[in-house]
């Protein structure tokens, strides 16, 4: 009975969303009156930058990526503190069965090659795919590798969280100093360069650098958390 | 009828049925993981449906390489790019917040299924 | 351009098929394990659609990342959804 009530509200949601998204008229009216013209073409005119995605989360709205950098923030320390435990009752990861001798020598070969790769994302991220928060994640995932394969490897919490700080005191240094320089908060202040240099587009790599750092030492420090748990 | 418009009756389509079926999950199933699933399915339909809406016929990623200035008006909306993208990454933190809440109601009610779990407080 | 048709129809098919399974099995791992072919197939069809920067998110934090943590909250409670559907 309840299951045939949640599927009748169900089909009339369905059919309520599919008569808004199937209409033909949607699409047309989207594409005439949208902004992306203006962000293309001041992308490639004023800012210099190839990757316009980049370009959006990190100059036109940054503030809201400085906003969402915090709520990964908040997620990882509600987190530390729902799983809360004394620093001595932290133990073992028991959670999971000891890696074979062929897992963990494999993971400590293809650990540096990660962690570049994340690098190399983050690094060019106005220039190619990637950025900020995939470069940070790809690091994560290193590290997830390597607490996997190996039983006592251990990361600093007090080192992940000078990371965090101060990647994030950065960001909000680099919009401040819009402010010094005339202009708003997260102007672009500093010379753009020629498209498609590693070197161009203005303040857009290195924040989305520090972005990158900020995202590998949350996630890290969330994996971390969670992993120590045993039931 | 074209092939543009086949893509876009599919992905409108397809991303709607996920929606529907996340919800199914949310608002019948009674264990709490499954409840999560749920809503991780939810969140997989709405980023597809937000992608589908910037794709336009024969178009390109929204990235200039040298000689391609002039490709604007072949590009992908970039906008909605920018909002999955970061919508992702929200979705994982919530979910992780979610999932440690269930580890600790577990660990107190030694029930995963929420019409056992009756009084409110900890 | 056929081609382009015939993937995305295929990972369409994928993607309702492996949702209806994660939604029905009463395996909780084997549906964690379906949502992360979920990621998977939403990877693929960012990249299909053009969003290179969506496709490499996702691919980090939906197929790795989410899974590893379900898995961990599952070692740490239980592991059906029912105790009677344990075998």
């Amino acid at each position: 009975m309840k299951k045939a009530i949640v599927i009748f509200l169900l089909a009339v949601f369905g059919f309520f969303l599919a008569v808004t998204f199937l209409d033909p008229d949607f699409e047309a009216e989207r594409n005439h009156n949208g902004v992306k013209n203006f962000y293309l073409d001041k992308t490639v005119s004023q800012l210099k930058t190839a990757n316009t995605v980049t370009a959006i989360v990190v100059n036109f709205r940054g503030f809201d990526t400085l906003g969402e950098v915090t709520v990964l923030f908040l997620a990882a320390t509600a987190l530390g503190s729902i799983l809360f435990k004394k620093r001595h009752h932290i133990g073992d990861r028991t959670v999971l069965m000891p890696a074979s001798s062929i897992v963990s020598a494999g993971s400590k070969l293809i650990f540096p090659a990660i962690i570049l790769l994340g690098a190399y994302v983050f690094i060019h991220g106005h220039l190619t795919p990637g950025g900020g928060f995939q470069g940070g994640t790809i690091i994560a995932t290193g590290f997830l590798l390597m607490l996997i394969a190996y039983r006592d490897f251990s990361i600093s919490h007090n080192v992940l969280s000078v990371i965090e700080s101060f990647a994030g005191i950065g960001f909000v240094t680099f919009g401040l100093l819009g402010f010094m320089n005339g202009g708003t908060f997260l102007q672009n202040f500093m010379g753009t360069g020629v498209l498609n240099d590693l070197i161009s587009g203005g303040v857009i790599p290195v924040i989305y650098i520090l972005v990158g750092f900020k995202v590998a030492a949350e996630l890290t420090g969330l994996i971390y958390t969670i992993l120590h748990e045993k039931g | 009828m074209d092939t543009t418009e086949l893509i876009r009756i599919g992905v409108y389509g397809t991303s709607i049925l996920l929606i529907l079926i996340g919800l199914y999950a949310v608002l019948t199933k009674r264990s709490l993981i499954k409840i999560i699933i749920g809503l991780s399915i939810i969140d997989g339909g709405i980023h597809l449906l937000l992608i589908g809406i910037g794709y336009i016929k024969d178009g390109t990623a929204p990235i200039f390489s040298p000689g391609s200035e002039n490709a604007v008006a072949r590009m992908v909306d970039p906008v909605p790019q920018a909002l999955v993208l970061t919508a992702i990454v929200i979705g994982f933190g919530v979910t992780a917040v979610a999932l440690s809440l269930v580890i600790r109601l577990y660990r107190h009610h030694n029930t995963l299924k929420i019409d056992e779990i009756k009084n409110l407080k900890w | 351009m056929n081609y382009l048709l015939f993937i995305i129809g295929f990972l369409l098919l994928v993607l309702i098929g492996t949702a209806v399974y994660a939604v029905r099995q009463r395996d909780l791992l084997y549906a964690v394990i379906a949502t992360g072919v979920i990621s998977l197939a939403l990877t693929a069809l960012f990249l299909v659609l053009q969003a290179p920067d969506v496709a490499l998110t996702e691919a980090a934090i939906g197929v790795a990342l989410t899974t590893i943590i379900f898995i961990i909250t599952i070692r740490n409670t239980v592991r059906y959804e029912d105790e009677k559907d344990k075998k």
